[in-house]
């Protein structure tokens, strides 16, 4: 049974209709590129798959279940979908301890000893043991980003999902964000990934999915997808961005 | 009484009336004080409430129910900010709590607090609207509800950042006391006016009513960016692991704000 299916999910604004009949299935494990020009959609239906948008039709399956019925537990759905956001989103009045201990305690009714003990341990997961008194204010971008995929790892996810994590980042930061993600990925966490790294879709995911004007054009292996794309205008947007 | 000088009336007033004075101060401050609190208190409430989330998935008693609060909420504000106080004090007090044995005190505490909660629940709006949505997002995508999301995240934001402005009520309301004196409140220009009455000396004694005014809110304002810069916290951080060797205790300093 895959963790994550979509089966024609669809999502308007108003008149705007950005997803069309997006139906796509994640296995466990699976780490998943999305790729595709701004606005074609990516971002869109991970913030659909954590319900942050309410889709306007079709449905989401987790583990079987529809999230969309009246009687899902929303925050435990939420805590089991881990999402790291393009902004970081750290709660800013606390310290990156404090950032990963609140949920646990919060929504996992967690002890708070027991909750900083798990904080500690993926706090170091992605280096940042060190900071664990700072404020994201004293923060790099880099650094940030690290607490923030912390955050997410405390909750225990199911799988994980990444709204372009290294987009707003200064060039010399966005290794150390991929090498955590990198870490994750080969130590079996089932991933979703919208992102214009090129290299980590390419030598990281084993899927990768092209989405333009709301649609999934092309869904296949990363080598298929680099070397062989099968749709024009997968072909179109690969050239246009390895040629600039 | 004609040939003293300026300062020698001023001087005479204080040592004939200083309780006057400590009276007044005390009734100021303390109707301020507990007005200003309990304004905000009421203001916290009504800034919740109107910023509570709706969607079209929400049921239809709830959505109605909110309405309606809302109503109340957007009325009681529009009403206690469109009126001025003065009159606020003498409609509640000589209508509503007629033929109500009050202590005027509490009367007057009541008519504070109630129209600072209008001012302040429009500056807590404020101050929760202003907070980056992507707080709340991420708060949700970790699943947190909405009343963990405020309590935890949202709200020590929004009062950290609206602080000035909380003071500014509390300056506002130590200096607008003294309308109450229209219902007869024994609070500072009452006392001052009193003081001045028998000698007619009302420059001088409004003069002391002006310094000792000043030198209330000056204090307040200082008090309160104390705490202010308390609630900001230390401005470095302690590197972890460095307990046993305090060698390894490196403060960074980002030079937080």
């Amino acid at each position: 049974m895959p963790v994550i299916e979509l089966s024609h999910l669809q999502k308007s604004f108003g008149e705007v209709e950005v997803l069309r009949d997006i139906s796509l299935s994640v296995d466990k494990g699976e780490v998943i590129s999305v790729i595709g020009a701004s606005g074609s959609g990516k971002s869109t239906m991970l913030r659909c798959i954590n319900l942050l948008e309410i889709p306007s039709g079709g449905a989401i399956y987790f583990n079987g279940k529809n999230i969309m019925d009246k009687g899902l537990d929303l925050s435990e759905y939420r805590a089991k979908v881990g999402m790291v956001f393009q902004q970081f989103n750290l709660f800013e009045n606390m310290t990156a301890l404090q950032n990963c201990v609140v949920g646990q305690v919060k929504v996992l009714r967690r002890r708070k000893d027991e909750a900083e003990e798990i904080a500690r341990e993926v706090l170091s997961r992605v280096g940042m043991l060190q900071y664990i008194n700072a404020k994201p204010k004293q923060l790099s971008g880099g650094q940030k980003q690290r607490v923030a995929i912390a955050r997410t790892l405390a909750m225990n996810p199911e799988a994980i999902l990444f709204d372009e994590p290294t987009s707003a980042l200064d060039p010399e930061m966005v290794g150390e964000v991929l090498g955590v993600m990198k870490s994750l990925a080969d130590s079996g966490y089932t991933m979703i990934v919208v992102t214009h790294e090129m290299s980590f879709a390419k030598d990281v995911s084993n899927r990768v999915i092209f989405m333009d004007k709301g649609v999934v054009v092309e869904d296949d292996s990363p080598s298929v997808i680099f070397q062989n794309p099968k749709m024009p205008r997968t072909k179109e947007f690969l050239s246009r961005y390895f040629s600039c | 009484m004609s040939t003293m000088s300026f300062f020698e009336k001023v001087w005479f007033l204080i040592e004939q009336y200083y309780p006057l004075f400590i009276t007044g101060i005390a009734v100021t401050m303390l109707i301020a004080m507990t007005g200003t609190v309990a304004g905000f208190l009421i203001g916290l409430v009504v800034g919740v409430v109107r910023t509570i989330p709706t969607s079209e998935h929400d049921s239809i008693i709830k959505r109605a129910l909110l309405a309606v609060v809302r109503f109340i909420c957007v009325a009681y504000i529009e009403i206690f900010r469109g009126t001025p106080m003065m009159i606020q004090a003498a409609v509640i007090y000589y209508g509503i709590f007629m033929g109500v044995d009050i202590n005027i005190n509490i009367a007057a505490f009541a008519i504070v607090s109630i129209n600072t909660g209008a001012y302040m629940a429009e500056i807590i709006r404020g101050g929760i609207i202003s907070i980056d949505k992507g707080q709340t997002e991420g708060a949700h995508s970790i699943g947190m509800t909405h009343r963990q999301t405020m309590t935890s995240v949202v709200l020590p934001q929004a009062i950290r950042n609206i602080m000035p402005s909380i003071g500014n009520e509390f300056v506002v309301n130590i200096k607008d006391t003294s309308v109450l004196n229209v219902i007869g409140v024994a609070e500072l220009y009452f006392q001052s006016r009193s003081a001045a009455g028998t000698y007619a000396m009302f420059f001088q004694s409004f003069t002391i009513a002006a310094v000792i005014y000043f030198i209330l809110t000056f204090t307040v304002t200082r008090i309160l960016r104390l705490i202010e810069r308390k609630m900001d916290g230390p401005k470095s951080y302690v590197i972890y692991g460095s307990q046993t060797n305090p060698a390894a205790e490196i403060h960074i300093d980002k030079g937080g704000v």
